[in-house]
């Protein structure tokens, strides 16, 4: 059973580490600040997520794995909360999104009733 | 009244687990922080549907579930787009409407759309919200509006929030 429990828990923490590296190659393979977030959104989700359920299968039934269960869940409430002041930060700091023209019109937004936003505009610094 | 009661619970408990100590005068001194904790909070008027979220407890636990298998299927999406060598991105901002009637309900959206990766909300303002979206994919996954569906179940709509405050 031991030998069970610890493939099982060093197999999520191999993987989390694996979608760790993964963000990182993102956050320098992907070209601007806005597209940057989707590769750290790897990192604190199911990166994380996958450690601390390896570590947690390594504490086995103790109060360790409890403490262990609301890191994750602190982590899962406050990192879009940093990742979306970021965002702002960047609008706020006059940052245009790079854009792919050909992206747009793969997906026909007309067809769910909404359209694209006009990003020549000004950001509205009041917003903020 | 009832936020009060379930907020000094739920602080005594989180203290218990974080702690472990199961001695009279330890407990006691426990006690004693939560109920300053209590009146502390109480004080500064945080004590509310908002702060304390009780009444979304049971619904919000249907919800999770689904956000992490949600969260598992992009995560997945977003490492193959990484790891492909011609980095296949359709970056795009679009702006979506949420079907939700509370404050409450909007910032749980919003914080679903930003975690689940591919995807991270920008700003949100009179129940209208700009994404920044990774692919084509990730922009219409958001855009058949489950999520959207699911967390309007979440938040209920009990508490008469007007529309739109956010």
């Amino acid at each position: 059973m031991a030998v069970l429990f610890d493939i099982i828990s060093w197999a999520l923490l191999l993987g989390g580490s694996a979608l760790m590296l993964i963000g990182g190659i993102g956050l320098y393979r992907l070209p601007d600040v806005y597209t940057r977030m989707h590769g750290a959104g790897i990192i604190d989700t199911l990166g994380a997520g996958m450690v601390f359920a390896g570590l947690m299968v390594q504490a086995g039934l103790t109060l360790v794995t409890v403490k262990l269960g609301l890191i994750v869940v602190f982590l899962f409430f406050t990192s879009p909360t940093t990742t979306h002041a970021l965002a702002r930060a960047a609008q706020a700091e006059g940052v245009l999104p790079l854009l792919d023209d050909k992206g747009e019109d793969d997906v026909d937004l007309s067809q769910y009733g909404m359209d694209g936003v006009d990003l020549t505009e000004e950001p509205d610094k009041s917003k903020t | 009244m009832l936020h009060t009661i379930s907020l000094g619970s739920t602080l005594f408990a989180l203290w218990l687990l974080l702690s472990g100590y199961l001695e009279m005068w330890l407990l006691a001194l426990g006690l004693g922080s939560t109920a300053l904790m209590v009146i502390i909070a109480n004080r500064m008027d945080v004590i509310d549907h908002e702060g304390h979220p009780v009444h979304m407890t049971w619904r919000l636990t249907m919800y999770l579930p689904w956000l992490a298998w949600e969260l598992v299927k992009s995560n997945i999406d977003i490492a193959r787009v990484i790891l492909h060598p011609k980095l296949p991105i359709q970056p795009m901002v679009i702006k979506i409407k949420g079907s939700q009637v509370t404050e409450l309900g909007y910032v749980t959206y919003a914080n679903s759309i930003t975690l689940t990766p591919g995807t991270v909300t920008l700003a949100l303002e009179n129940g209208e919200m700009e994404i920044h979206a990774l692919t084509t994919a990730s922009a219409e996954g958001l855009l058949t509006g489950e999520m959207d569906a699911r967390v309007h179940i979440v938040e209920g709509a009990a508490d008469g929030t007007v529309k739109g405050a956010g």
